[in-house]
């Protein structure tokens, strides 16, 4: 069978699985953002709860992908077969990138301006909110598009757990020793990393301020 | 963009400004604007506890341009810093208004004392008018009274508004930088100032052009300065007085007139510093302690 006329044949499938895909991603990325800056600005305030935070995340950066798949399987609410599974390991995996550049990107202001700051009378949250946040956003920023092509990567394993996406043509691939089936979830995998990869360099871009 | 803002004619520009403030409030002002050290110890917690400034009795009249000068480490910094309750000291007290800094509310102190650091400390993502208007939005004033203030404020320090308001730190020069954190720092026109080395970062001429514009600028302002500068030539220029601190003690403390006359082995070693050439009189020796 000629590589590309799979694609061909199977567009329609391949371009379904890879909007299930970029929604498993989406998904994981906006509770990701959601849980990791929150916690970033809150450990900045309690630098006691920085080592544990930080700690925490990396470990569960370090469990290999498949084994942190398989280990949420058999646990109650989050656990079992499919696209919720899949979220909460993309979740995890996600967090640590985004949580170590909140917090760098909040904990590397420039002195100068956190004094001038506290002098002119703005009380710690002002500084947070008004300062140090707007300031981080670049870093912060920088820590999600990490994290992004961490997950459209990630993703792909999460169809071993039957949640769909680009990971199902991978497995299905290996499994019929075929290429061109590998290549139909891999290909635009890789195109998804590229591309999120560089709109978000170009909003990054946008945001640092000189 | 050489020259925007950087030489104009003083006293066209100044003469122009109306202050906002009259004789009567002028008074009151002079009247609740003094800050006194009573025994003020200060030291950091360390082992053994390293002690930054001890037994300072100083009383900082109103109105009055009072310059700290020393060498780096000598304390004065943290003198500054005692002033607005950035630090407390350990024991004696910090006076400001009549008050201890210590049963004041940190942030509505702050909020009445002005405070500019060496580059102004402006903040990069504020434009020159935000940044301007930093205390007057903290304390909630009606915006209309705050672009009033921001204009009045850019034509006292010599920036056009029309050109400056909209720029962000960034886009100006050191010296331009520098008058943006002083209006900042008169924004809610505050009776106290503290000024750490604020122009310590400009070129020598551009510095002197702002030390004079400055001087003519306390004068009218009638505010109670605390300034802090290592450069004794900046100390004569600016001060009512200066006040020279030596291993976290006050040493000297005379009019500038005064000072060079005090017979003192720091004074020398600073009055040494003033002559460039290298066949001058031998300075004074090192004094031991001098750093900490």
């Amino acid at each position: 069978m000629n590589r590309w006329q799979f694609f061909v044949t199977h567009r329609a499938d391949i371009l379904q699985a890879t909007a299930t895909h970029l929604s498993l991603v989406a998904i994981s990325m906006l509770i990701a953002i959601a849980i990791a800056i929150p916690l970033g600005m809150f450990i900045v305030q309690r630098p006691a709860l920085r080592s544990i935070a930080l700690g925490v995340a990396s470990i569960f950066q370090t469990i290999p992908s498949l084994a942190l798949f398989g280990f949420l399987i058999p646990i109650p609410f989050i656990g079992g077969i499919g696209t919720r599974t899949a979220i909460v390991a993309l979740v995890l995996y996600a967090i640590l990138p985004i949580l170590r550049n909140t917090y760098v990107g909040l904990t590397g202001i420039d002195p100068a301006i956190l004094q001038a700051a506290e002098a002119m009378g703005m009380t710690s949250n002002q500084i947070l909110w008004r300062v140090r946040l707007p300031l981080a956003l670049s870093v912060i920023l920088a820590g999600i598009r990490t994290a992004t092509v961490i997950t459209i990567g990630v993703a792909t394993i999460a169809a071993a757990i039957g949640a769909g996406g680009l990971g199902t043509f991978i497995f299905r691939g290996v499994a019929m020793v075929s290429d061109a089936v590998i290549l139909a979830g891999a290909i635009p995998a890789a195109l998804l990393a590229i591309m999120a990869d560089a709109l978000l360099a170009l909003l990054e871009r946008h945001l640092k301020v000189t | 963009m050489p020259g925007n803002g950087e030489q104009y004619d003083v006293r066209s520009c100044f003469s122009m400004v109306s202050i906002e403030t009259t004789a009567n409030t002028n008074l009151l002002k002079l009247m609740e604007s003094t800050i006194q050290f009573r025994d003020a110890t200060y030291s950091v917690n360390r082992n053994p506890p390293l002690t930054v400034v001890s037994g300072i009795l100083l009383d900082v009249h109103a109105g009055e341009t009072l310059v700290l000068l020393g060498r780096s480490g000598s304390g004065k910094t943290t003198l500054l810093k005692l002033i607005n309750r950035l630090l407390e000291p350990q024991s004696g007290a910090v006076i400001v208004q009549g008050r201890p800094t210590t049963e004041w509310d940190p942030i509505s102190l702050r909020r009445r004392i002005g405070y500019v650091i060496q580059e102004g400390g402006l903040f990069p993502h504020f434009t020159v008018a935000e940044n301007i208007a930093l205390v007057p939005t903290l304390d909630k004033w009606d915006p209309p009274r705050t672009v009033a203030r921001v204009q009045e404020l850019l034509n006292l320090v010599g920036l056009d508004p029309k050109q400056f308001a909209d720029r962000r730190p960034y886009q100006l020069s050191g010296g331009q930088r520098q008058r943006v954190g002083v209006a900042r720092a008169l924004a809610a026109d505050p009776p106290i100032l503290l000024m750490d080395e604020p122009f310590g970062a400009l070129d020598p001429v551009t510095r002197s052009e702002i030390q004079r514009e400055f001087s003519e600028l306390a004068q009218r302002l009638g505010k109670t300065i605390v300034f802090v500068t290592h450069d004794l030539r900046e100390a004569r220029r600016l001060a009512t007085r200066i006040v020279l601190l030596q291993g976290g003690h006050i040493v000297a403390s005379a009019p500038p007139q005064d000072f060079l006359n005090i017979d003192h082995p720091e004074v020398r070693a600073f009055a040494a510093s003033l002559d460039p050439l290298p066949n001058a009189p031998p300075s004074a020796p090192e004094v031991p302690g001098a750093r900490v």
